[in-house]
């Protein structure tokens, strides 16, 4: 179920929410699972690290595309618990459909 | 008193049991819509089949699949058996595994190109897949293939080939998308439209990327028109889906086969038997032996329950 997402914010990080940097290189992302509580307010940061990359979870409304020095950043308020899986579609490469993430929303 | 002219009308499509691709027949209903598409588009529907193949892969070789390009050497020998011949030969993209090194995915897709030319039928038309477009913005496929998206007409039916891979993400973009509301605008809303692409325009399994982004936009413009089918490959196995005004067929891989998302929850290639190794290739199978009935039509394909694709040919030989 898609979970209601209280408010996203492109651009900047909000002042009052917490940062939560993604670094993504060929085929993995670090940190590869990250906790976020419900109700929180939270910038997710992705930095591409060697070439183009995405990040999308459309479930918590996260659709990112981060290439070097062009970091991109969400802010989102995650209502429904749960797992999401995360996967890079901005596709770079023969282990790209390998590349996911874990996102848990308690 | 005008006549209203809806989908059903205008044209059947019959298809043969076929396991190597999908074989589409297109027939004008009667005299008195070919001449209404005469007059709308310039030329009136005639009775042609079309062939689409998808996701050959070529310079894949791994334990999903390794026989290589043989299930693609297969279906190009058996197309050519076919009397009459495909006027067309479509191909939904991946055409080639990529490489990191240029040298060796520009052999891939001579390769590519050499068993593709054993086709008798010479209009032969492409789109790019991710792994032949999306690492260096299409420019080795362009080099090979021409544009990633254009358009023509045949026999009165307007074909699209549309581009969803070569921005890396799995999106049309804004600028193609403005393409195809002048390309399509020069067409009243009567004519029969086939757009091939590699990617599902709408949202089959996002976490498997078996989606596209602004594929909604890309609807959007061909809501309007009453007739529209959209063909792609990329999810290696067969797929129906009504979504709009618009059909969506998606055709088997000529690789390897990905399983149903609906009962497993990891993408993974089904495993290779050696006892069928054709086993789910090819591509989808559509109709019987006999052509369908004009209650079948708006270009919609029927799988037949229990077809392998390549593999039932082996075992039963053409239709």
């Amino acid at each position: 179920m898609i979970a209601f997402i209280l408010s996203l914010v492109m651009g900047m990080a909000a002042p009052d929410a917490r940062v939560v940097e993604i670094h993504a290189k060929r085929f993995s992302f670090t940190p590869d699972a990250v906790t976020l509580k419900r109700g929180e307010r939270v910038t997710i940061r992705l930095i591409g690290d060697d070439r183009a990359h995405g990040l999308l979870i459309k479930p918590l409304g996260i659709d990112l595309d981060a290439s070097p020095n062009a970091p991109h950043e969400i802010t989102i308020v995650p209502a429904q618990p749960g797992t999401y899986p995360a996967i890079c579609d901005h596709y770079c490469g023969m282990g790209h459909g390998g590349m996911k993430m874990t996102f848990i929303v308690e | 008193m005008k006549r209203t002219i809806n989908r059903r009308d205008f044209m059947r499509l019959s298809a043969l049991s076929l396991g190597t691709g999908a074989l589409l027949r297109f027939t004008p209903a009667n005299a008195a819509l070919r001449d209404h598409f005469k007059r709308a588009n310039g030329e009136a529907p005639a009775p042609f089949s079309i062939v689409q193949l998808s996701d050959t892969h070529v310079g894949f070789n791994g334990p999903p699949d390794p026989l290589g390009t043989k299930a693609f050497e297969r279906a190009v020998d058996l197309i050519n058996t076919l009397d009459p011949q495909p006027e067309l030969v479509l191909f939904t993209g991946d055409l080639t595994h990529d490489s990191d090194d240029a040298g060796e995915h520009a052999k891939r897709m001579r390769t590519f190109r050499d068993i593709a030319g054993r086709l008798r039928a010479s209009k032969r038309f492409h789109v790019p897949g991710e792994h032949d477009a999306a690492l260096d913005g299409g420019t080795l496929f362009r080099e090979h293939f021409g544009q990633t998206h254009y358009s023509f007409d045949h026999r009165g039916i307007h074909f699209v080939a549309l581009d969803n891979v070569s921005r890396g993400r799995p999106e049309v973009g804004a600028e193609q998308i403005a393409w195809l509301k002048k390309d399509l605008g020069r067409y009243g809303h009567g004519v029969p439209i086939v757009v091939f692409t590699h990617r599902p325009l709408f949202d089959l399994k996002p976490e498997w990327e078996w989606f596209t982004s602004d594929g909604d936009e890309v609807m959007n413009v061909l809501a309007p028109y009453q007739s529209a089918t959209v063909l792609y490959g990329h999810i290696h196995r067969a797929h129906h889906e009504t979504r709009g005004s618009a059909q969506h067929h998606a055709a088997r891989s000529l690789i390897f086969a990905f399983p149903d998302p609906a009962v497993t929850a990891e993408k993974k290639p089904l495993p290779f038997d050696s006892s069928a190794p054709f086993r789910n290739l090819g591509l989808r199978v559509a109709g019987g032996p006999a052509p369908l009935t004009i209650n079948d039509v708006e270009l919609t394909v029927r799988e037949i329950a229990g077809t392998e694709g390549v593999q039932q040919l082996l075992k039963g030989g053409v239709a």
